[in-house]
């Protein structure tokens, strides 16, 4: 059984994995289980454009492309790009974008999939492409659909949500998640500047966000 | 990119001036706005593509930060607060404004030829 696991991370942005599912990802490495990212978009609209500013809004996207594949070398995972563009999934027809992710999961095959929570993921793009996926893994038939996590990051959604159903303490994995975080030069500069003035865990309330990887189970009702 | 020089950029203006040419013009503070500081609001806007002709353009403005007008035969494009340029080996004029992290606030970019969607789909 074990051997026929593979997890599946969709996320719409080169960094959402680095930031959001880095240590939970190493631990599948670590015990031989094949990881694939679906990657949204290329984070072509951005705002940071490195610290000090080295991209443009023309260039971002091929920065940003390599960014994505260093990182994804780092986490030894490999990577499909969609081929949305960054800021608009929401405006994309839903069914078609569901349609695309079913057919990759279907070629796949996973035991588990990963995306973010719709509504309780800030982005516009974190939200169309969560629940994209959670429509694609729905429409997956019974016998062969994979278990789906989501993760919300709004400010206070255990209120709404209650607790995450798996909390993950990704300290062991740390080194692995800063080297993927800090592949993505353009963007993490900011946050790796924050680390290296706090680097405590009991001071840095950012830290703590990075240390635990919070995940709710999705429940299908059919 | 580097820091505006108002004559430069000028020139290209004016060589771009006349022609069809394809704009990007943009504005944001970012998704996470409202994220980061709940009694913000996110705004944004861009649109990319957008074909036109210009009678003529400026950049005016002093201090490092920069205001351009392009007058189309019906309206307007305008966008302030730039404040570096470059033309890039495609020979297109790219101009943004940065906040003190780097990060772009505004962006107004001609060219001659319509600007890439750099997404490539992999199967
Ligand atoms: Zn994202």
């Amino acid at each position: 059984m074990s051997s026929q696991e593979h997890v599946v991370v969709i996320y719409p942005h080169p960094d959402d994995e680095s930031f959001g599912a880095a240590g939970t990802i190493a631990s599948y490495r670590e015990k031989g289980i094949p990881v694939t990212y679906l990657c949204g978009t290329l984070g072509e609209m951005g705002r940071n454009m490195g610290n000090p500013v080295f991209a443009n809004r023309e260039t971002l996207s091929s920065f940003r492309k390599q960014e994505l594949l260093k990182a994804c070398k780092a986490l030894d995972v490999d990577v499909r790009m969609l081929g949305y563009r960054d800021k608009t999934l929401e405006f994309e027809q839903m069914d078609q974008v569901a349609g695309h992710i079913q057919s990759i999961l279907e070629e796949i095959n996973p035991t588990l999939v990963i995306t973010h929570y719709p509504g309780y993921a800030v982005h516009p793009d974190h939200n169309a492409l969560g629940a994209a996926v959670i429509e694609a893994v729905s429409n997956i038939k019974d016998s062969q659909r994979p278990e789906l996590w989501v993760q919300a990051i709004a400010t206070n959604y255990e209120k709404d949500l209650g607790e995450p159903h798996i909390r993950h303490d990704v300290k062991p994995y740390w080194d692995k998640k800063m080297a993927a975080i800090e592949t993505h030069l353009s963007q993490a500069s900011g946050m790796m500047s924050l680390i290296k003035e706090k680097p405590d865990f009991n001071e840095n309330e950012e830290l703590e966000h990075l240390r635990y990887e919070r995940f709710y189970r999705w429940n299908f009702t059919d | 990119m580097e820091a505006i020089v108002k004559e430069k950029v000028q020139q290209v203006i004016d060589q771009l001036a006349e022609k069809e040419v394809y704009v990007h013009l943009e504005t944001t503070n970012g998704a996470y706005a409202s994220h980061f500081d709940e009694n913000a609001y996110n705004v944004g806007a861009f649109i990319r593509n957008a074909k036109v002709k210009y009678e003529h353009g400026k950049i005016v403005g002093t201090g490092g930060a920069y205001r351009v007008g392009l007058k189309l035969n019906l309206g307007w494009v305008y966008a302030e607060g730039v404040t570096d340029y470059e033309v890039d080996d495609q020979g297109r004029l790219l101009m943004a404004g940065h906040d003190r992290e780097g990060r772009l606030m505004v962006a107004l970019q001609i060219s001659e030829k319509p600007f890439s969607h750099e997404s490539v789909a992999q199967s």
